[in-house]
């Protein structure tokens, strides 16, 4: 497959993974956690680097997701000891973050993991970094990363969609029928981290908060039904990435960066022109209203 | 010269008028209860009078002249619900609030300030509480510090949202006392209020609102079952049975 | 160690990075613990990063790296941020977090777009700009913190004369209003001195960790008193704590960044709070509960005893 093919697929994938986790992060209002797990990944990329001494994507997965539930831990403690919550995440994230970064500068030093790369992703290395997968053919490994945590990110929501569903909207009656609320809030952040780490490669640490949540705002805005807003979600963060792709390819600039900037404008796009619930549109019925 | 005219009063959220056409006037030196069910917009009235909210149309004049908030006739004790009780301060401080408008800009409360804002603490009965971190008083405590804050505003003319909603027996009986007194000194003082129970008891004159207002006028020939089967519809069958009423014994 | 610390600190550039980041400490500290009890807090997050486009916008403008301007670009920039991020939550249903993450993560990557096309581009010195994103303040020179010192300055005072208004809005802002306070020329106000603060710490702290600056020694310091000013005073010692230590420990190897040190300390400090403060923290907490259960057995046990001798 040509490279442009590979960058486009990736991108997509990660566009789709970021997307339908990025709607449960919005209806349950924890978009600025999920920024906290991308932020923190790092460090456990950082840990299961110094611990086996190798990049396998494996291990960072396992490293990411300890650490990204960990985060999620440890701001229900600052929480549950009375700290309001948004300092409680502001806390946590940095010092975290800031670890990761000493770490990084102090013994990882010259290996591929190096910060800048991290943040800002680089999906022009993408389709040259091949892997060997049993008896797969060699596929780059972003490819198959991202490809392992869709299937895993799909295969809980479909088995835990209705529990998904009501812990979003009402999670005290959730608990009263005895749905285990706190359990699926983990898994839903262990979900953020293991596509955090996959997207890494392609978007980078702070860009794929923008992945996670641009597209499930701008569906939110389209309707009202959760299981079209998945599907409209993800569509949206294809085509971010691929339109992302080829306006970067045209002014010469970072992909990631690109890929963030259209999901903001398609954003903005839908912010004032969405029927219904768009700026503009719920203007314009007022008009109407006023008129008749 | 009336301390509150309200004409044509109406305030829409989006599309929905919350208030429509309110018109009343105010006499001077009464208690006054603003009642009404849920959703009738007691407190929007209260908010929109004060300048707080956007009116759609309307006037609000207070003493004559169209009102702002500057000339510091005014007080006003909102929802307890309305602040964040875990703020780091005391109720000495809170209290010295309302003398904010007096002192003016950059300047900091004086001597002055500080035993009159005592004072008013003494008045609600919580001088012995003044250093005491605001989140460690029980509600009915916070709510006489909200009044005594109103106090210091030192007002001709008091607006009290919701001032008994979960507060003990002693609080309630405590602030009708000084809600007498204030009566007793000259100044206006508004309610909303949804306890009808108590209705007759507490205020002279009542303003029955449903989004519009409904009826207004002294408690004895106003606050009668037609005008509240007016203001409540059909939610007041309930309540027919008790002798809230005025001459219903 | 101590002769480490004292040759860096006999440096004359040292001292100017010291000065820096104490006064850095300060504002932001002052300003974050005002931002903290309004719940501002990771809008203060999403401003640092949003501050990104500004500073490369105006140095592709102006092809050079002077501070001054690249601080007020910052700035827009980041008041822009906030500017959105109000639209956004009170336009349309989505809600304030998702706002400021979007707001935050498209900045950002407008950003990082155009940093590519800054270090593309052949004008002047772009070196350091990249200092931006994790905070380099050994980079920072006698001029700079001169500027610092004067903006962290103001900023301070500031804050100072308008502490009571700022106190009544941020407690009560329906009372601040029916005061006839112009509440949301003040609101304007304290966002200006908030963004302001921010874009003169990123260059110690970078653009990700500026959060914690405002965030963490303002909840600290909530630990050990009930009072505002007290709170403020607290916590700009402690931001400043932070800097001077944070400074000091990136100077022993070479090329660190400066901020996670900075931020590491901050967090230092808190645990001490969290764990020790009198009345709050956790471990006081747990032992007065202790001599309390203690006491009331002890008490319990002498009843008995007063029975049995009946």
């Amino acid at each position: 497959m040509s490279y442009e093919a590979w960058i486009l697929i990736v991108g997509s994938l990660a566009g789709i993974c970021c997307g339908i986790t990025g709607c449960f992060l919005i209806l349950r209002r924890l978009a600025m956690l999920a920024d906290a797990i991308s932020h923190t990944v790092l460090l456990g990329m950082v840990l299961a680097f110094l611990i086996s001494q190798s990049l396998n994507g494996f291990y960072m997965l396992i490293g990411a997701a300890a650490i990204g539930v960990l985060t999620a831990v440890f701001v229900q403690l600052l929480h549950s000891s009375g700290i309001q919550e948004d300092a409680s995440i502001g806390v946590v994230f940095t010092f975290l973050f800031a670890v990761g970064v000493i770490l990084l500068s102090l013994y990882a030093d010259h290996v591929h993991l190096d910060v800048d790369h991290a943040l800002m992703g680089e999906i022009t290395f993408v389709p040259w970094d091949l892997v060997k997968w049993g008896f797969l053919p060699e596929l780059p490994k972003a490819f198959l990363m991202l490809t392992t945590v869709l299937i895993i990110n799909l295969l809980i929501i479909i088995l835990f969609y209705k529990e998904l569903k009501i812990t979003s909207f009402d999670p005290q009656m959730a608990a009263a029928i005895g749905v285990p609320v706190l359990l699926i809030h983990y898994i839903l952040m262990g979900m953020v981290s293991m596509t955090t780490v996959a997207s890494f490669d392609s978007v980078g640490a702070i860009l794929v908060v923008a992945m996670l949540i641009a597209p499930g705002a701008s569906a939110y805005l389209l309707t009202d039904k959760l299981n079209i807003m998945l599907i409209m979600s993800a569509l949206l963060g294809v085509a971010a990435a691929i339109i992302g792709y080829y306006l970067a390819s045209w002014l010469d600039v970072s992909i990631s960066g690109s890929m963030a900037t259209v999901n903001g404008v398609i954003f903005a796009i839908f912010f004032f022109f969405a029927p219904h619930k768009g700026v503009l549109s719920k203007r314009w019925s007022q008009r109407k209203l006023k008129l008749t | 010269m009336n301390p509150v005219e309200v004409q044509n009063l109406t305030v829409a959220y989006q599309k929905k008028p919350v208030l429509k056409n309110v018109s009343f006037t105010v006499p001077e030196g009464k208690l006054i209860g603003i009642i009404g069910p849920n959703g009738a917009g007691k407190s929007t009235l209260i908010k929109a009078v004060l300048g707080m909210i956007p009116k759609a149309t309307g006037e609000v004049r207070v003493y004559d002249k169209l009102y702002r908030a500057k000339e510091r006739v005014v007080g006003y004790v909102p929802q307890r619900g309305s602040v964040d009780w875990d703020f780091p301060t005391n109720a000495l401080d809170v209290v010295l609030m309302g003398r904010y408008g007096h002192i003016g800009w950059f300047k900091r409360p004086g001597k002055k300030d500080k035993e009159l804002a005592l004072n008013c603490l003494e008045k609600v009965g919580m001088q012995e509480y003044a250093t005491r971190q605001i989140s460690q008083l029980s509600g009915g405590q916070q709510q006489r510090v909200f009044l005594a804050r109103a106090l210091a505003q030192d007002a001709k003319i008091y607006f009290m949202d919701e001032p008994f909603v979960g507060v003990d027996a002693a609080t309630e009986r405590a602030i009708i006392e000084l809600l007498n007194e204030l009566k007793q000194q000259g100044k206006t003082v508004l309610v909303v209020h949804h306890d009808l129970q108590t209705v007759k008891d507490y205020f002279d004159h009542v303003i029955l609102l449903n989004i519009n207002v409904i009826a207004e006028g002294p408690t004895e020939d106003t606050f009668t079952l037609k005008n509240l089967h007016q203001t409540y519809g059909g939610t007041l069958a309930f309540l027919e049975k008790g002798d809230i009423l005025v001459g219903q014994k | 160690m101590d002769d480490v610390i004292k040759i860096s600190l006999a440096d004359a550039n040292t001292q100017w990075v010291l000065l820096g980041t104490i006064l850095l400490g300060i504002s932001s500290g002052v300003l974050g613990s005002i931002a903290l009890l309004r719940k501002q807090s990771l809008i203060g997050d999403a401003v640092a990063h949003a501050s990104l486009p500004g500073i490369c916008v105006t140095f592709l403008l102006l092809g050079e790296k002077s501070l001054f301007p690249l601080l007020i670009g910052a700035a827009i920039s980041g008041l822009l941020a906030t500017f959105c991020i109000q639209a956004i939550s009170s336009y349309s249903i989505i809600k304030e977090d998702t706002a400021i993450g979007l707001v935050l993560s498209v900045f950002f990557g407008l950003g990082i777009v155009l940093l590519t096309k800054v270090s593309q581009s052949s004008v002047g010195n772009k070196s350091g700009l990249n200092d931006f994103i994790f905070g380099q303040a050994a980079a920072l020179v006698g001029s700079d913190v001169k500027l610092m010192a004067g903006a962290a300055a103001l900023l301070t005072v500031i804050t100072w004369l308008l502490f009571k208004e700022l106190k009544v809005l941020t407690f009560d802002p329906e009372f601040a209003k029916g005061l006839g306070l112009p509440t949301k020329l003040l609101n304007f106000v304290f966002l200006t001195l908030l963004v302001s603060a921010i874009v003169v710490g990123i260059q110690a702290v970078g653009v990700i960790l500026m959060a914690a600056m405002l965030i963490t020694p303002a909840i600290s310091a909530r630990y050990w008193t009930d009072s505002l000013a007290r709170m403020i005073v607290l916590s700009g010692v402690f931001g400043a704590i932070s800097g001077v230590f944070g400074t000091i420990f990136s100077t022993f190897g070479t090329g660190l960044a400066t901020g996670p040190f900075i931020v590491v300390t901050a967090t230092f400090i808190f645990f001490i709070s969290l764990l020790f403060a009198p009345e709050r923290g956790l471990l006081t907490k747990w032992v007065k509960r202790l001599r309390l259960n203690k006491r009331l057995q002890h008490e319990l046990v002498l009843r008995k005893e007063g029975k049995s001798y009946q």
